[in-house]
Formats: C-alpha cells, sequence, structure tokens
C-alpha cells in the first residue's frame, strides 16, 4: 500500500488541510509549532557559536516530518519514543520552549533529566515521551513494550517511535518491528530519513532505496512520504494511527526529509556534502513551503502571521532568558534518583 | 511449611504474584506452552493465558526492551533470558537503557521489572551454559542483582524483585534448581533485597557466598565442626545493593573470612567484599581475606576433567578453610 506524497498533493487543491479534516485553527497551529520548533533551534545555534552552551542537536528541515505525524496522535493518551532531532514532535506533545532552553543550558529545572543528559534527550512521563538514551534505535522496542501493555490492558493507545535512517540499520529496529508485527500492536515506526548517518550517506548505509521496503519482512505495510510535506506526514500518519486503532497493527512511515544544520554543533558536513545539495534542499524547506501553501490556501493572512511570529519570538525570548538565568544542579544533585527508592549505590 | 525446590519455589512465586496483580507478566523464549527449558513456568500459560505468559522471538534485546516499554506504561514484567549465557545482546538495553531510566530522568521514570536468567556451572553445561554473570551486572549502578540460593529465598526474593519499582536482574542457578530442597514459609514470604543472611552460626571463621556455593559452604562448615572449627555461613542473597553491615559484622566477628564463588576473580564479587572488610573491619582480622573462585579462563569446558578443574567444590573450600583457620 505504498502511498505515493504526488496522490496526496493531487487531492484538495488549495484546501488540502480541509480536506484532511484540519480546521483552519489547527493548520495554523501545526504551522506556528514548526516555525517554534526551528526558531529555538537556530537560537541554539546562535548560543552556541558564541560559547554559552556546549552543544546542539538540530531539527531544523525535519520539522514537516515531525510535527505532521506527531498532529495525528492524541497527546495525553497517545505515547512517543522520539529521538534527538525531534523538537517538533515533543512541542507538540506539551513541551515548551522554556523545557527546550532548560535542556539546552542543563538547569536543574530541565524537565528532562535535571541537567544530566545532553539536548535533544527528551523524556516526560506526565506528557507520555518516553525517554531517550544517546544509544540509538533502542526506543524501537520500548515503543513496542509500550504497545504491549496498551494491548494488555486494551486500551486503544497509539505509540509512535522516531528514529534515522541510520538507526535503521541496528538490530534493535529489526527486533522491534518483528515483534510489533506479530503482535498487532498499534505502533507507528516513524523513519526521518534525511540521507546521512553523520557523515554516511544512505548508499553506505543499506543497499535499497526505501527503508519502508523492509516493512514487508514483517507483516506491516511501509509507506515512503515526502517528509518536507506537512500536510503529506499527517495524512500518511493518520492512516496508520486509524489502522493501529482498529487493531491492524503497525505502520512504518519513511518520511524523506534533509537535515539543514550539520550533525550537531561538534560536526563540520563541509567535510561530507556539497554546499549545493544543501541549498536545493533549503529550497524545499518544510516550513516555507506549508507557508505558502496556507497563504494560498487563504488560511494564513498577513496579521496572523504576524502575530505567529511575534508569538514564536516572544516565546524564544522568554525561554533564553528563564533558562539562561536558572540555576545549575548543585554537587549535591549528582548521586540522586540512580533507584527511585533512594537507596545509596 | 511445605518442602520445596529452588524451580518449584520460583513457579510458585511467579504464579501467585501473577494472580495477586494483573499487571505481572513473563516474557520470554519458550516459556509460554512448553513452561520454559527448565519448566519455571509450568501450567502458567495455561493458567494466565497468552497475554500474560508470552513466547517471545529468539531475541533478547527484545525480550528486555519489550519489557522495559512495557514498565514505562504501567506493567510489572518478568523477561526471562534463557540461560545467562546469551544475555550479551540485551545488555545494551540493561545497561544503557534500564538502569539509567532512573538517573537520567531525575526520578520521573522508574522501571518495575525483573530480569530473571539461570545462571552457574556444574551441570555439564560447557563454555555457553554454565556462566556466572553477576560481577558484570553488579558494576553497573541502578541495577539490583539478586542471587538466592534456597528455595525460600528463591521465592522470597523473587516477590520482592517483581514489586521493586527498580529493575532487577534475579539470578537463578540451574544446578540448585532441582538438588536444593528445603522449607518455604506459607503466605506471602517476601526477603527483602539488600539483606544477606547468616545461614549458620559460628565464631572462628566466616564462609561468605551465594547460589551454588552457599549449599557448598553449609557441607564445609559441617566438616569443620567435626574438627573442632566453628564457621559461620553468610548468604549474600543480594549482590547489589550489598549488605555491608552484614559483611563487616561477620569479619569483626570472626576476624578470618573466605569468600567463595564460582565466578572468575578478577573483579569479582569476593574483590569487592574483601573490599569492604579491608575498608571497614581491618582492625578485626586474624588473618588476610581469603577467597576460592573459579579460575581466570573465558569459560567452564564440557569435558568433565576440566568441568570439575574449574568448579569450586566442597573439596576445595574445605582446604582453603582449613589454611584459613589454621593462620
Ligand atoms: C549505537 C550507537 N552508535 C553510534 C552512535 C553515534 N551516533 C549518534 S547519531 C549517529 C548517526 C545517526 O544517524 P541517523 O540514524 O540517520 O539519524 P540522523 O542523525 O541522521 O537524524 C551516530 C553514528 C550512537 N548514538 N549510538
Ligand atoms: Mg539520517
Amino acid at each position: 500500500m505504498a502511498l505515493k506524497t504526488t496522490e496526496v498533493e493531487a487531492k484538495g487543491g488549495r484546501s488540502r488541510h480541509r480536506s484532511l479534516g484540519l480546521s483552519d485553527e489547527q493548520a495554523l497551529r501545526i504551522y506556528e509549532v514548526m516555525r517554534l520548533a526551528r526558531a529555538v533551534d537556530e537560537r541554539m545555534w546562535l548560543i552556541n557559536r558564541q560559547g554559552r552552551a556546549p552543544f546542539v542537536i538540530s531539527c531544523q528541515g525535519q520539522e514537516g516530518a515531525q510535527v505532521g505525524i506527531a498532529a495525528a496522535l492524541r497527546p495525553g493518551s497517545d505515547w512517543v519514543a522520539p529521538y534527538y532531532r525531534d523538537a517538533g514532535v515533543v512541542l507538540w506533545f506539551g513541551m515548551t520552549a522554556r523545557d527546550q532552553m532548560l535542556s539546552f543550558f542543563a538547569r536543574r529545572e530541565d524537565p528532562n533529566s535535571g541537567g544530566r543528559q545532553m539536548p535533544g534527550h527528551f523524556g516526560s512521563r506526565r506528557l507520555h515521551i518516553v525517554t531517550g538514551g544517546s544509544p540509538v534505535a533502542t526506543q524501537l522496542l520500548h515503543a513496542a513494550g509500550v504497545a504491549l501493555a496498551s494491548k494488555q490492558r486494551k486500551e486503544d493507545a497509539v505509540t509512535a517511535a522516531f528514529f534515522g535512517e541510520g538507526a535503521a540499520s541496528q538490530g534493535d529496529t529489526h527486533e522491534a518491528m518483528n515483534f510489533a508485527g506479530i503482535h498487532k500492536l498499534a505502533v507507528l515506526f516513524v523513519c526521518e530519513n534525511n540521507g546521512y548517518a553523520i557523515s554516511v550517506p544512505q548508499s553506505q548505509q543499506m543497499a535499497i532505496q526505501n527503508v519502508a521496503d523492509r516493512a514487508a519482512g514483517y507483516g506491516f505495510p511501509g509507506v515512503v512520504v515526502d517528509g518536507n510535506d506537512v500536510l503529506a506526514c499527517y495524512e500518511v500518519a493518520r492512516q496508520a494511527v486509524e489502522r493501529a486503532r482498529r487493531g491492524e497493527g503497525p505502520t512504518l512511515i519513511e518520511a524523506k526529509t534533509y537535515r539543514f544544520t550539520a550533525h550537531s554543533s561538534d560536526d563540520d558536513d563541509k567535510r561530507y556534502r556539497q554546499a549545493e545539495e544543501v541549498a536545493i534542499w533549503r529550497q524545499k524547506d518544510p516550513i516555507q513551503r506549508y507557508a505558502t501553501y496556507l497563504r494560498e490556501a487563504g488560511t494564513l493572512l498577513d496579521p496572523v502571521e504576524q502575530e505567529i511570529t511575534e508569538r514564536v519570538n516572544q516565546q524564544v525570548e522568554d525561554a533564553t532568558d528563564y533558562a539562561e538565568q536558572a540555576p545549575d544542579p548543585t554537587a549535591d544533585d549528582l548521586t540522586t534518583f540512580v533507584f527511585k527508592q533512594e537507596l545509596k549505590p | 511449611m511445605a518442602v520445596k525446590t529452588v524451580i518449584e519455589a520460583i513457579r510458585d512465586g511467579m504464579d501467585e504474584e501473577m494472580a495477586r496483580d494483573e499487571s505481572v507478566f513473563l516474557i520470554g523464549e519458550d516459556v509460554g506452552n512448553r513452561g520454559g527449558v527448565f519448566l519455571a513456568s509450568d501450567g502458567l500459560y495455561k493458567k494466565y493465558g497468552e497475554l500474560r505468559v508470552i513466547d517471545s522471538p529468539l531475541a533478547e534485546s527484545c525480550i528486555v526492551g519489550v519489557a522495559i516499554g512495557a514498565a514505562v506504561n504501567g506493567m510489572r514484567p518478568i523477561a526471562e533470558i534463557q540461560f545467562a549465557d546469551f544475555i550479551a545482546p540485551a545488555m545494551n538495553q540493561i545497561i544503557e537503557e534500564a538502569a539509567r531510566f532512573s538517573y537520567r530522568t531525575a526520578g520521573d521514570f522508574n522501571l518495575p521489572m525483573v530480569i530473571r536468567a539461570p545462571w552457574g556451572g556444574g551441570v555439564h553445561g560447557a563454555l555457553y551454559h554454565s556462566q556466572s554473570i553477576e560481577a558484570m551486572f553488579a558494576h553497573v549502578p541502578g541495577l539490583k542483582v539478586v542471587a538466592p540460593g534456597t528455595p525460600a529465598d528463591a521465592k522470597g526474593l523473587l516477590k520482592a524483585a517483581i514489586r521493586d519499582p527498580d529493575p532487577v536482574l534475579y539470578l537463578e542457578h540451574k544446578r540448585t534448581y532441582r538438588l536444593v530442597k528445603g522449607e518455604v514459609p506459607d503466605g506471602d514470604g517476601v526477603v527483602p533485597i539488600g539483606k544477606a543472611d547468616v545461614k549458620r552460626d559460628g565464631k572462628d571463621l566466616s564462609l561468605i557466598a551465594y547460589g551454588l556455593m552457599l549449599t557448598y559452604c553449609l557441607e564445609v562448615a559441617e566438616k569443620l565442626a567435626a574438627d573442632g572449627i566453628s564457621a559461620e555461613v553468610l548468604d549474600l542473597r543480594t549482590i547489589r545493593p550489598i549488605d555491608r553491615a552484614a559483611i563487616i559484622a561477620t569479619a569483626r566477628k570472626t576476624g578470618k573470612v573466605l569468600v567463595v564463588h564460582e565466578d572468575t576473580p578478577f573483579a569479582g564479587v569476593a574483590a569487592e567484599v574483601m573490599a569492604i572488610i579491608m575498608e571497614n573491619a581491618f582492625d578485626a582480622l586474624d588473618a588476610p581475606v581469603m577467597r576460592v573462585t573459579g579460575p581466570d579462563v573465558p569459560a567452564m569446558p564440557f569435558n568433565h576433567v576440566l568441568e570439575e578443574a574449574f568448579m569450586p567444590n566442597p573439596e576445595k573450600i574445605l582446604a582453603k578453610a582449613r589454611e584459613l583457620a589454621a593462620v
């Protein structure tokens, strides 16, 4: 059931979002979260380059896939197991710009980890965001386990796991898809294929064009979607979510996309990719593309756009000021929470 | 009170906890219809059904990773690794993930899950069905590691592990499964994690052990008594968090300590026990702390001569204990 983006684009013409069942308000909300994810990320780079914070890892370029797919889920009851690029996913699920900045500055109040983890290692029990570590692909098995628990309790929650095409090479990816396929678990496996795993291009990562083709080996559908087309991402995710809620099992969604920045603030992407290639992809910026669509659809009027810009800027300013001044953990915080019960290790 | 074997006690423990709490479930290779390769879950599949006794694919990272996710979402999984020797594919999920969920979220997440793993030698299991894995995992902060040696402790510690809010590696010694029998108290009989147990009182020297070696040390203590040597036997039961107070107390009481395990010696549990004694009871010692352990070779060979040469046994322990007593 490979669903092509072109079909999606053809449907609905200028009011695609309405034909997908999205109100103008919802369509604008998606836009605003994409803008916020981007703006926070850009600010982080600025601060990093000024030497005020040691590390940043980016969502830039992948916000369409992230927010489009997250928007098909129900924050609060559904679950996500994101990876480090998924600022768009966690903002949709209820994290705030302040949360992002608190994590970026590794402050005590960082809701993910109390300043213990690098930025991008999201987690919140309250928001149903499964905590992530640095080893790639482990979260796919966690997502399968979360979904198993939903099935055992006969709840209709859906769980989405996000990962890169490099992580798709890990054994855990295979083990998770195999298990979820066997038990027809309500899981969306979302591969954000940006063509590189740090410097390694897809051609050195796998012998196939589409990660989604692997779904056939697990007994569930794989779908390729244009990851820079947020509405197309929303549409395939919504179909996958409906399928999952009907008890028909997982879907592997491969969103073809691109990262605009280097892998992280410690990487120099000029060593392995051409500036021209980056420039070509910047022309396909999912935010610009969606803004153009929304304007043509008559949904994003100038005053609305201005309001959104102001709100986004205001949140970035507030979050930066708040987090930069927030206290660090103290040395006493080093030894807490090794266990839930405060046993001495 | 009823007399049970270790394997029966483990089965009873799982059965009672599954009956008591619907969120408890078992996942592992062959645990369903087959009842596990050692029959630890015999009858549970029939009783609790396929949603609570799950035959996993042959994939250890999957078993543990899925258990982690289920624990995140309100369940209390028991993940069975068929043999401790095959836990390596799951090490990433255990060490990098399970052991860090609480710490890396400053307590926002915790994982109430048990990983059961049959371990230990003396069963003609050769390199890959005989291993001791406790030291590798005990090294990892964020994991609890238990290794009961009697039926009562096997059941009581399993219950404690299942009810614990954190990940517990529960090691069950294969040789003890049917060899070791004992009274198991009726009712809950929960044995707290982190508490060692003096299995025999003595005053001249202390034998510290766990798992199968506990049985051997009790045998040795009996023989020493015939020589007029009074040996205390301390069963660690929990490897981590280790019961420092009990170790220090027995060292101070007898002044002579022999630590016994079948795991290899380098950076092993005995080394840690010895360090605890050196740091806390040096002044009370009448002799250097000694140990009997498996040898520093990669794993236990199949041939019976080689297997016997690897395994500590009552004769080897007795000889070392006499040497210690004579100091
Ligand atoms: C198991 C493991 N090996 C190596 C790394 C180091 N590492 C971090 S990200 C990364 C590349 C990941 O690429 P991909 O999955 O495509 O995600 P992307 O960064 O492109 O979004 C590598 C090699 C790691 N985090 N985990
Ligand atoms: Mg990639």
